[in-house]
């Protein structure tokens, strides 16, 4: 399949007063190939929002970027020209759908109105007819009610806002789509209406691929096909959807894991796993693994150099010692 | 389980109605349900539900427009409202919130003591909230002269817990006191629920749009949907076997490990 | 006196003299003394009042909310400024802190209202459900819970009312109803005005005060930037 994205080594830090740096995205490698929808998991602050907006190579400050590269579709967009950056790849290269996406209705034009508006910018040869027409035939397209475009936001539920934001943003075929959070302000039914619009726009070839966002990970045993974790401006591990969610190899995906509580049988009466502590002080330089400190199976050479990201059985995991085939299952499985 | 001397608070037929001007809604629509002594329920709904109404309503933050809610067989009505506050507290989301961002932990905690009866001098007060604070895990040291946002979330809602601890109410309203924390601090968070039960026999009504959640901590649960309760009872029996189709609908559309969950796959 | 009607700036006056002869750079000096307590006090008092009102109906609500709140608008659609007149004209000795309380008393609704707002808002906050379920009365938790949350806002209002309060006295200096036997940033360029200072290219007599008042009014903004960072012990690290 071909590849879409290659992020190799990426390191973007928020700029603070006093000239301290915040190390939010610190080496991140990772690729996306065609047909794929590689989900991107960790807590809040790992530098997960952070890696998804500058995937499109342009930083708005006090983010900045700090080395790496970003080869989109065989474009280097670090070092590509900013104003045709914005030209030409935003919305037709890439496009994205952040936390609060909704929000960016606007709510004095109606949904047709607005996007005229938006698409006015990317194809102005396109008149306003034209454009309305071919968000019309979209919508038909993934059977959604046409009515939508001629009625005003507040009129329309979250759900229904949310998946129109996702038929605006994926208009001009989109070769990557990145979704921060896309479900995370909407009840259970909705979210699930929104995440199916986006994968039947892959498999219609609306789309190309897509990096999905989450602090949910039952939410990616069901829509991505590779997960990388990340912790501290880092991936720990990275792999196909099985291999995370139900043999992790790192401690730290093997703890997220366990933490996840579900409606299903076996969950209740399970003993939650039990760490303490708080990720580290992305300010500071890090020495050893980032994880260590709260590492229930820490030892001393973890705390000496950072490790380097290791091929284990098929996937990448950054640990010096990671968990066995065997006791992983035993975790896993209770 | 059912013997009424049994059941601490007993809610009948509470309704609540907002009204502005013309425009009424109806938040919460003939409720009614007990919860037991020493018991862990959960009121599940999703947003709009009414499930945060109605925790507001028995806390005594907010009047009902009818119905009653009865705690230890005295009508909350004609009950002083400081001496109901000593037997029935609450927990919030948002622990960032839930402090008074001016002030240090150790004058937020000190301040919990204003609805205790008996008066304590600060050395008393701090011995106290020194214990506490051992109780939900936290070292003392670590926190009674930090201001909230220098603190984690998680140990915010921890703080929040060993308030509790100080007050000892009979029963807790904790409206998703999980929602705002890192899910591998879950479980030290809702371990100290467990003890909170176990040690001092306190009732807790978790108030949770998360299923999963409310069927890992409860022993009973009430599904609520559009201000009604429209399915309630043992925790294994409502999420295993719902019978109510908005139940079944709604456990389908929570994405588990285990069971297949989009079904758009060749439509 | 100590010149002549209208000198320019010299060596001797170095912002000339007025029209009566006086020396501008003095007048200037004790006019600032003038116009900032005038500001300071009627500030004082239009903030305290609209503090107060604004605090008592955002959070009580209800009927309080009903009765201020109409106390409030009335305050608000008579112009503050005809009852300043009226009240300076039916005065017999108008004294500095007599113009100052005027001034104050019919300048807080603004303060009202925008306070009202504000507290409504915070009034859902968590902390204050938290402060009402440890028993805490309506007086605590305005102004333990609501109040911090509102000072450096109530800083930027107060501010403002000085800036107000300010301009306000040379309005009615202006119109010859300032304060009597007392020199103000107003009342110079209340003579300015009326000796023709304008026409007759006098700049000295005018500008400098004007400079004046906008600097004061100019830096007070200025300093409620740095407030709050002292309000605020999130920003103080």
């Amino acid at each position: 399949m071909k590849e879409l994205l290659r992020v190799s080594d990426l390191k973007a830090y928020y700029q603070l007063r006093l000239g301290e740096k915040l190390r939010a995205v610190d080496g991140v490698t990772l690729t996306l190939h065609e047909g794929e929808v590689l989900g991107i998991a960790g807590e809040s602050g790992c530098g997960k929002s952070t890696l998804a907006s500058c995937l499109s190579g342009l930083f708005f400050p006090p983010l900045r970027y700090n080395g790496g590269e970003i080869i989109l579709d065989g474009i280097d967009v670090i070092r590509a020209d900013k104003q045709t950056l914005r030209k030409s790849i935003l919305g037709k290269k890439i496009s994205f759908i952040p936390q609060s996406a909704m929000n960016a209705l606007n709510p004095t034009l109606k949904i047709g109105d607005f996007i005229a508006d938006v698409m006015q910018e990317h194809e102005p040869n396109l008149s306003r007819e034209e454009t309305i027409k071919r968000a019309e035939e979209r919508f038909e397209l993934l059977s959604l009610p046409k009515d939508v475009l001629k009625a005003y936001p507040f009129e329309l539920s979250g759900g229904m806002k949310q998946r129109t934001i996702v038929v605006i943003s994926t208009l001009m075929n989109p070769e990557v789509v990145v979704a921060d959070e896309p479900t995370s302000a909407l009840d259970v039914s909705s979210q699930k209406q929104v995440i199916s619009l986006m994968k039947r726009l892959l498999e219609m070839k609306i789309t190309k691929s897509m990096i999905f966002i989450t602090h949910e990970l039952p939410l990616l045993r069901h829509v991505a096909d590779r997960i990388a974790i990340m912790y501290a401006g880092v991936i720990l591990e990275i792999g196909t959807m099985s291999q995370i969610i139900f043999a992790p190899r790192h401690p730290y995906t093997e703890i997220l894991m366990s933490s996840v509580i579900v409606p299903e049988k076996g969950i209740r009466g399970r003993r939650l796993p039990l760490i303490s502590g708080r990720p580290p002080d992305l300010r500071k330089r890090i020495k050893g693994c980032r994880f260590a400190d709260r590492c229930p199976y820490v030892t001393e050479e973890c705390k000496a150099s950072e490790p380097d990201m290791k091929e284990v059985d098929g996937r990448e995991v950054r640990c010096i010692h990671p968990l066995k085939k065997k006791e992983v299952e035993q975790n896993v499985i209770i | 389980m059912s013997s009424s001397n049994n059941v601490i608070l007993k809610v009948k037929e509470l309704t609540k109605v907002f009204s502005s001007g013309r425009r009424k809604v109806i938040a919460v629509d003939h409720v009614s349900f007990d919860i037991h002594k020493g018991e862990i329920v959960s009121l599940v709904g999703q947003s709009g539900s009414g499930k945060t109404t109605t925790a507001h309503m028995i806390l005594n933050l907010l009047k009902p427009t009818s119905g009653n809610i009865v705690f230890e067989d005295k009508d909350i009505k004609y009950v002083n409202k400081r001496a109901y506050w000593q037997n029935v507290q609450g927990i919030f989301q948002d622990p960032f919130s839930s402090f008074n961002q001016f002030f240090v932990v150790k004058k937020v905690l000190r301040d919990t003591f204003k609805i205790l009866d008996k008066s304590f001098n600060n050395k008393e007060k701090d011995r106290i909230i020194v214990k506490a604070l051992e109780d939900v895990n936290i070292d003392p040291d670590d926190v009674l002269e930090k201001y909230p946002f220098e603190l984690s979330g998680g140990q915010m809602q921890r703080i929040m817990i060993a308030r509790i601890f100080i007050i000892k109410p009979k029963l807790v309203i904790a409206d998703e006191p999980t929602s705002m924390i890192d899910s591998i601090l879950r479980a030290n968070i809702l371990e100290l629920f467990e003890k909170l039960r176990n040690i001092q026999g306190t009732s807790i009504m978790f108030i949770t749009h998360d299923i999963g959640l409310a069927y890992y901590v409860s022993d009973r649960i009430f599904i609520m949907h559009n201000g009604k309760i429209v399915e309630e009872g043992d925790a294994e029996q409502v999420i295993m076997n719902p019978n109510h189709p908005y139940t079944k609908g709604l456990i389908e559309d929570v994405p588990t490990l285990h069971k297949e969950w989009l079904l758009t796959k060749g439509s | 006196m100590v010149g002549l009607l209208y000198e320019p700036p010299s060596r001797e006056h170095i912002l000339g003299t007025d029209n009566f002869g006086r020396d501008v750079m003095v007048e200037l000096i004790y006019g600032m003394r003038t116009s900032i307590y005038v500001g300071l006090l009627s500030g004082i008092i239009a903030t305290a009042i609209g503090t107060i009102i604004g605090t008592t109906a955002g959070y009580i609500g209800k009927t309080v909310d009903n009765i201020l709140n109409s106390i409030t608008n009335l305050f608000l659609v008579v112009p503050s400024f005809v009852i300043l007149i009226l009240l300076s004209v039916s005065l017999k000795s108008r004294s500095l802190t007599l113009l100052a309380l005027i001034i104050g008393i019919t300048s807080w609704p603004w303060t009202a209202r925008a306070v009202r707002a504000q507290t409504s808002s915070l009034k859902t906050r968590e902390h204050v459900k938290m402060a009402k379920l440890n028993g805490e009365n309506y007086i605590e938790i305005m102004v333990k819970e609501i109040l911090p949350y509102m000072l450096s806002y109530i800083f930027m209002v107060f501010v403002l009312q000085v800036a107000g309060g300010i301009l306000a006295e040379a309005g009615l200096s202006m119109l010859g109803l300032g304060p009597s036997n007392t020199v103000s940033l107003g009342t110079m360029l209340s003579w300015a005005l009326l000796y023709e200072a304008v026409r007759t290219g006098a700049w000295w007599a005018f500008i400098p005060p004007a400079l004046t008042i906008a600097i004061i009014t100019f830096s007070l903004l200025y300093m409620n930037t740095g407030m709050d960072e002292v309000f605020n012990p999130r920003l103080r690290s």
